[in-house]
């Protein structure tokens, strides 16, 4: 009996601090997301030009992969994430600008918006109450992200708009698969910090927005 | 876009590919393996998102 009552108190212990990850992230999430919006209407107000996008998400690459990975567990790991998130808010608003000078880009960018959200929603909703293991995909979703990643170095020269929208169709998918794999992951104790668990999220919703933006510009025929 | 621009771009997204392969060798060697029934899973609501994206193009059309 005794080991019965610890397998419970110790089962117990992980869901508890399980739903505290969950919560943390998803209430970080909201926060970044907020803060994002907030940096993109102060772009959208500076009518920044369109590179900026460009040097937002490279300086967001950059603390991502070197900084953030360093500093996640101390309290400056809050503030690098709304720095990362910020920066790519502002990047992004020097897109919505371009967007929304469009004859239909205001309802383009409401759809994208509406759609990210449902999807967003969706997968979470699906990979929490399904509570089903979806890390199996890591491999897969890095060899995709790779090969994007290959096909888009070959289109900034190439320029072809078919290939852009075959990019981002893959790019929806795999982070689909992304919100799949880290909210499942979040779920069975892979990931149990908060702060790399909201930027995953952010990032994979961030990137559903472009790519649905752009799939939506150009099927729109803007 | 600039020259000068895209060759920034591109070195930013081949360093991200060195980064994805790393990645991809850490799933492949430690991440578990799928089994009967998880692809299955996976493609479910990937087909549903597939269809709002249709259904979101048509929209703006």
């Amino acid at each position: 009996m005794p080991n019965t009552d610890y397998t419970i108190a110790h089962g117990s212990a992980r869901a508890v601090a399980t739903n505290k990850v969950l919560k943390n992230t998803y209430m970080l999430l909201s926060a970044t997301l907020v803060f994002s919006a907030l940096m993109a209407g102060l772009s959208i107000m500076l009518a920044v030009p369109s590179w900026v996008y460009l040097v937002s998400v490279i300086g967001a690459m950059v603390l991502g992969i070197f900084v953030l990975p360093r500093t996640a567990n101390a309290s400056t790991g809050i503030g690098m994430i709304f720095l990362i998130t910020g920066l790519l808010g502002f990047g992004l608003g020097a897109i919505l600008t371009t967007y929304l000078a469009l004859p239909k880009g205001p309802q383009i960018i409401g759809t994208a918006f509406a759609g990210t959200g449902l999807i967003f929603l969706g997968l979470s909703g699906y990979a929490l109450t399904s509570k089903r293991d979806f890390s199996f995909m890591g491999g897969f979703l890095f060899a995709g992200i790779m090969v994007v990643f290959i096909v888009g170095i070959a289109n900034l020269f190439l320029a072809l708009p078919a290939l852009s929208l075959a990019i981002s169709g893959a790019i929806i998918l795999l982070m689909s698969g992304f919100i799949l794999f880290d909210t499942s992951r979040i779920i069975n104790g892979g990931e149990t910090n908060y702060i790399m668990a909201t930027y995953g999220l952010y990032l994979s919703i961030f990137n559903i927005f472009i790519s649905l933006l752009q799939i939506l510009g150009i099927m729109g025929d803007e | 876009m600039d020259l000068f621009l895209k060759i920034i771009a591109a070195a930013a997204m081949g360093m991200m590919v060195f980064y994805a392969w790393r990645a991809y060798q850490h799933w492949q060697e430690q991440g578990p393996k799928a089994r009967k029934g998880d692809w299955q899973a996976v493609l479910l609501p990937l087909t549903l998102v597939v269809g709002l994206v249709v259904l979101l193009i048509a929209m703006v059309r």
